[in-house]
């Protein structure tokens, strides 16, 4: 689905495809890739450019960041929680530089799926080991053999910081969806200029 | 033994059935009588063994907390078993024809299968707990069955009534079933009953754990002065009330009292308790069924009264009662189940329940009429059937006691039976004879599916009358745990001409004489008196709860925000507050212990002195933020940056909010300074509650004595146990892992619970922003209102 069409009010600075010749002059800076800038785009007057263009570099570096901290934490600072709200922070500046918009349309997953994701992957993990006969939460290393490289050890355990991951984005998420667009939703609906 | 799996199978089964449903309603109800069959061929199968003494079994569960399922069919486990899986089966049977393609069958099915396994599993329980658990899942039952779907008022009340009176019984019964099994250091049944039989069960606390119990018993059991929600109950289709609220889940109480009698029935508190609540049931039942005109009602105060009876029998604590006592409990259910299901099959054929417009009923309905005619000879006590078996027993216990206590009970059962007698009576009248007066009800006939069933019980009645050899194997199986009396008494039909054959001769003629004059006595009966109602009781009862609730919250919930927080540092400066000054030591500490501690420190203090002043609530939050970070900043010249991290992620997202709420609040604090009144008792709390979680701060970090081995051994462990050279880490997934997934669910819950509180505003508040659209706009105080609220 193209957020761009799905906008609830679709303002003329949605571009159509192919007009990109005959873009007015003052229209020229108008965002065009729906990843950066999907739903309502903001007024021009209240458009932050260099955030916007700022976010589009930094988005994917810090997501993988937080990736690093998650791998990472077993045996550095980071860790699931960590790494979990590194991860919702770009998303909240994300927000921040794209103006209005639902961060469902970012993620295409809604984000209390994304908490009980986690929360089901953690719980799942804590008793995981009782198939094995092993008490709840216990964890062992495992040696998974990469083709060319020898072997990456990985502790069962990260597993539960997956789940922590998962959900500490959810939240982050949840709390764009309510504190963000949910309150933005409310002042339009009370006349208030969002 | 397989109890565990029978159970099992029966709750599986449920679950699987709506995909039977779906193809057929019918089959799906047919499917549902198979596992309660299964099950009553297999009691039956080892009854030789349960009347030897019993057969257990038990599935340890979780050993580490002494968690165990333990199961035990003997004598009084199998009456149960034949009662709750054979009676089930048949009403499953007779369900195909009831619900028959109605859009109910399909969740009645599932209920009814469910309830029977649950039903199974606690008479077969044989540990406290296992009991308790089993015991309020059938609450739940009944509380599904009897709500329906829920879409009318009056099946929604005696939903409600049902379990909270059952479930409130039920958790003081789970007090009861604690204490006892502390005093009597095990939660087996049969072992307290054993350390009861052998009086090593002594003490106050087993007494009052008796009596809490007992509540259990006499709410599940509808008796004094819980019982209307089983008449309201009635509400359920009548499938429903036979089962559940005639032959098997009310049965729950009676057959708990008869667990535990023969270790405790010589103590005062507990047979005076059963006794005097038991007679006063049965009289009050038996009354109120004069008074009523639906049938079903008529039938639930019977059942009330019944249940008061068979009570008295298993409270009574002789071996001659307890003989009685199983017969009687079986008795009622081979006559309660067919009269229901009679009642069931009147309602189907004529669409009416009232006494007041059947007529001539009998003439076309032969058949059923005469299956009423013999349960309800049954339940009045008439031979050659079971009830007068039992009631000859009953009335032979209490004679041969020879003691006052004998007596006066032996006066209140044969008035029970008078009343019995009439109601009996006036049941076959009011569903089958012609009224003058009365035009006759139109009938179309049932079928084979409705009648079946409720013959097959109400012959089993007979039969088990005829040849009493077999209920009195069970009933003197389980009667042996009871002291022996002087002399031996089996159940037989004829017992000579003596004082209980003339008692119950006399106990037929009065009730029917009652019958007679029901013009009078309906009167009388229906002009209860409102004050000592206990239906009256009830709602008062449940109207104070709720206006009690209402008053509370809105003294608490007063909608400021000031005040939430005057409350919340009060008790902090109260509680912890004094309890550091009382206990605490001040610790000998060096003021800093790292130069670079200064300027962090001083921009924290600078901060917070500076929010002091300020009056936007922009820069207010960025204060706030900054005390965090200097906070953040600190953690780092301690050497912890995994705490210094996650401290400032946390701050920048708490800004991050704050700054979205922000939006829809004043930029600034206030226009004006609020008055002296107001600010100088918040600043005297601000002030104080500051100053109080500091000097906590420090001396809770100074109170350590012992060295600290759990860390010593958290970072030995670390790399080799977990794998981790992060301790932090490790001690996060993998040491304290449990509190981690504990967490993680907390911060879930709480943050769904903000998503809907934001998200889901009430409809009113909703039109009201549309109308502040749609008017001139207000002015901002007015605005800020509805912002706050």
């Amino acid at each position: 689905m193209n957020p761009l069409t799905s906008s609830p009010d679709g303002d003329a600075a949605a571009p159509q495809p192919g007009e990109r010749e005959q873009t007015p002059f003052e229209s020229w800076d108008r965002p065009r890739s729906p990843w950066l800038l999907p739903g309502r785009c903001r007024t021009p007057r209240r458009r932050t450019l260099l955030l916007e263009m700022v976010t589009r570099g930094l988005f994917p570096t810090i997501l993988v960041f937080s990736i690093y901290l998650l791998c990472a934490g077993h045996y550095g600072p980071g860790g699931g929680f960590s790494a979990g709200l590194v991860a919702g922070l770009a998303f909240v500046l994300r927000y921040l530089a794209g103006g209005s918009t639902d961060p469902g349309a970012l993620v295409p997953i809604r984000p209390p799926v994304l908490m009980g994701l986690g929360l089901a992957i953690a719980v799942g993990t804590a008793l995981a080991p009782v198939v094995a006969g092993e008490p709840v939460l216990s964890s062992t290393k495992l040696a998974v053999p990469l083709p060319g490289s020898g072997e990456l050890e990985v502790v069962t355990s990260v597993f539960l910081d997956v789940g922590v991951y998962l959900l500490i984005v959810g939240v982050v998420l949840d709390l764009l969806r309510a504190l963000g667009s949910g309150i933005e939703r409310d002042m339009r609906a009370a006349g208030e200029e969002a | 033994m397989r109890v565990l799996a029978l159970v099992v199978a029966h709750l599986a089964l449920a679950a699987l059935l709506p995909l039977v449903s779906a193809r057929s309603r019918r089959g799906a109800f047919a499917l549902a009588a198979v596992p309660p069959a299964a099950a009553l061929l297999w009691a039956l199968a080892h009854a030789p063994v349960a009347l030897a003494g019993g057969v257990s079994s038990t599935v340890v569960w979780a050993p580490q907390l002494d968690l165990v399922l333990s199961f035990r069919l003997d004598a009084l486990a199998l009456a149960m078993v034949v009662l709750v899986s054979g009676i089930g089966a048949l009403i499953l049977v007779y369900c195909i024809g009831y619900f028959a393609d109605s859009p109910e069958a399909p969740r009645n099915a599932a209920l009814l299968l469910a309830f029977a396994g649950v039903m199974l599993g606690l008479v077969l329980a044989d540990d406290l707990l296992t009991l308790y658990v089993f015991w309020e899942l059938t609450s739940v039952a009944s509380f599904l069955l009897v709500g329906q779907s829920g879409e009318t008022r009056e099946n929604r009340g005696a939903a409600v009534q049902a379990l909270l009176v059952t479930v409130f019984g039920g958790l003081v019964m789970l007090l009861g079933f604690i204490m006892l099994g502390e005093a009597a250091g095990t939660y087996r049944i049969s072992e307290i009953v054993e350390l009861g039989r052998a009086g090593a069960l002594g003490g106050g606390v087993v007494t009052a754990a008796l009596m809490l119990v007992l509540v259990g018993a006499l709410t599940k059991s509808a008796q004094l002065p819980f019982h209307p929600w089983l008449p309201a109950a009635m509400a359920a289709p009548t499938p429903v009330s036979a089962y559940l609220h005639a032959a098997s889940m009310v049965k729950a109480g009676v057959y708990l009292v008869a667990r535990l009698s023969p270790g405790v029935a010589d103590r005062t508190a507990w047979w005076v308790t059963v006794i005097v609540l038991g007679l006063a049931t049965m009289a009050v039942g038996g009354w109120r069924a004069m008074g009523a005109t639906d049938l079903k009602r008529l039938l639930a105060f019977g059942t009330v009264s019944q249940l008061g009876f068979l009570m008295v029998l298993f409270g009574a604590g002789t071996r001659i009662a307890a003989v009685a006592g199983v017969a009687m409990l079986l008795a009622h259910g081979f006559f309660k189940a067919p009269l229901f299901l009679a009642v069931g099959i009147v309602d189907h054929a004529t669409g009416t329940r009232d006494v007041r417009r059947l007529s001539g009923v009998g003439d076309a309905l032969r058949g059923t009429a005469l299956i009423s005619a013999a349960a309800a000879a049954s339940m009045a006590g008439l031979p050659p059937l079971l009830g007068f078996v039992g009631k000859e027993a009953a009335l032979e216990a209490f004679l041969a006691e020879h003691s006052t206590r004998g007596a006066l009970v032996e006066a209140g059962v044969v008035a029970g039976s008078v009343l019995t007698v009439a109601y009996s009576a006036r049941f076959l009248w009011g569903a089958f004879a012609r009224k003058p007066g009365v035009p006759d009800t139109p009938v179309h006939p049932p079928g084979p599916l409705l009648t079946v069933p409720a013959g097959i019980c109400a012959v089993a009645g007979l039969v088990l009358g005829l040849v009493p050899g077999i209920v009195d194997a069970d009933a003197q199986s389980y009667a042996r745990a009871y002291p022996a009396g002087p002399e031996q008494y089996e159940l037989a039909l004829w017992h000579g001409i003596g004082p209980p054959l003339l008692l119950s001769a006399l106990a037929l003629v009065v009730g029917y004489g009652l019958h007679r004059a029901r013009g009078t006595v309906g009167r009388l009966a229906g002009r209860f008196p409102a004050a000592l109602s206990a239906q009256r009781a009830y709602e008062v009862a449940i109207g104070g709860t709720e206006r009690l609730a209402t008053g509370v919250t809105a003294r608490l919930q007063a909608g400021s925000v000031p005040a939430y927080l005057t409350v919340i540092l009060v008790v902090v400066i109260l509680l912890p507050g004094l309890a550091t000054l009382i206990g605490g030591t001040w610790p000998a500490q060096p003021l800093f212990h790292a130069v670079l501690q200064f300027p962090f420190a001083a921009v924290v203090l600078l901060a917070a002195l500076a929010l002091i002043r300020v009056r936007r609530r922009l820069t207010a939050v960025l204060l706030v933020g900054l005390i965090g970070y200097g906070v953040g900043g600190l953690f780092i010249v301690d050497g912890a940056p995994d705490l210094a991290l996650t401290q400032f992620l946390v701050e920048t997202l708490s800004l991050v909010a704050f700054v979205f709420v922000l939006r829809r609040l004043p930029a600034h604090f206030g226009a004006e300074r609020p008055k002296p009144r107001t600010w100088v008792p918040r600043a005297v709390v601000a002030v104080v509650a500051g100053g109080v979680v500091s000097a906590m701060a420090v001396v809770l970090s100074g109170a350590r004595r012992a060295p600290p081995t759990v860390s010593a051994e958290y970072v030995r462990l670390a790399p080799e146990d977990a794998g981790a050279t992060n301790v932090v880490n490790a001690i996060i997934v993998d040491f304290r892992a449990l509190d981690t997934v504990g967490e993680i669910t907390v911060l879930f819950v709480a943050a769904v619970g903000v998503a809907s509180l934001v998200l889901a505003a009430p409809p009113d508040r909703r039109r009201r922003r549309q109308r502040d659209v749609e008017l001139p706009r207000k002015d901002a105080q007015q605005d800020e209102e509805v912002v706050t609220r």
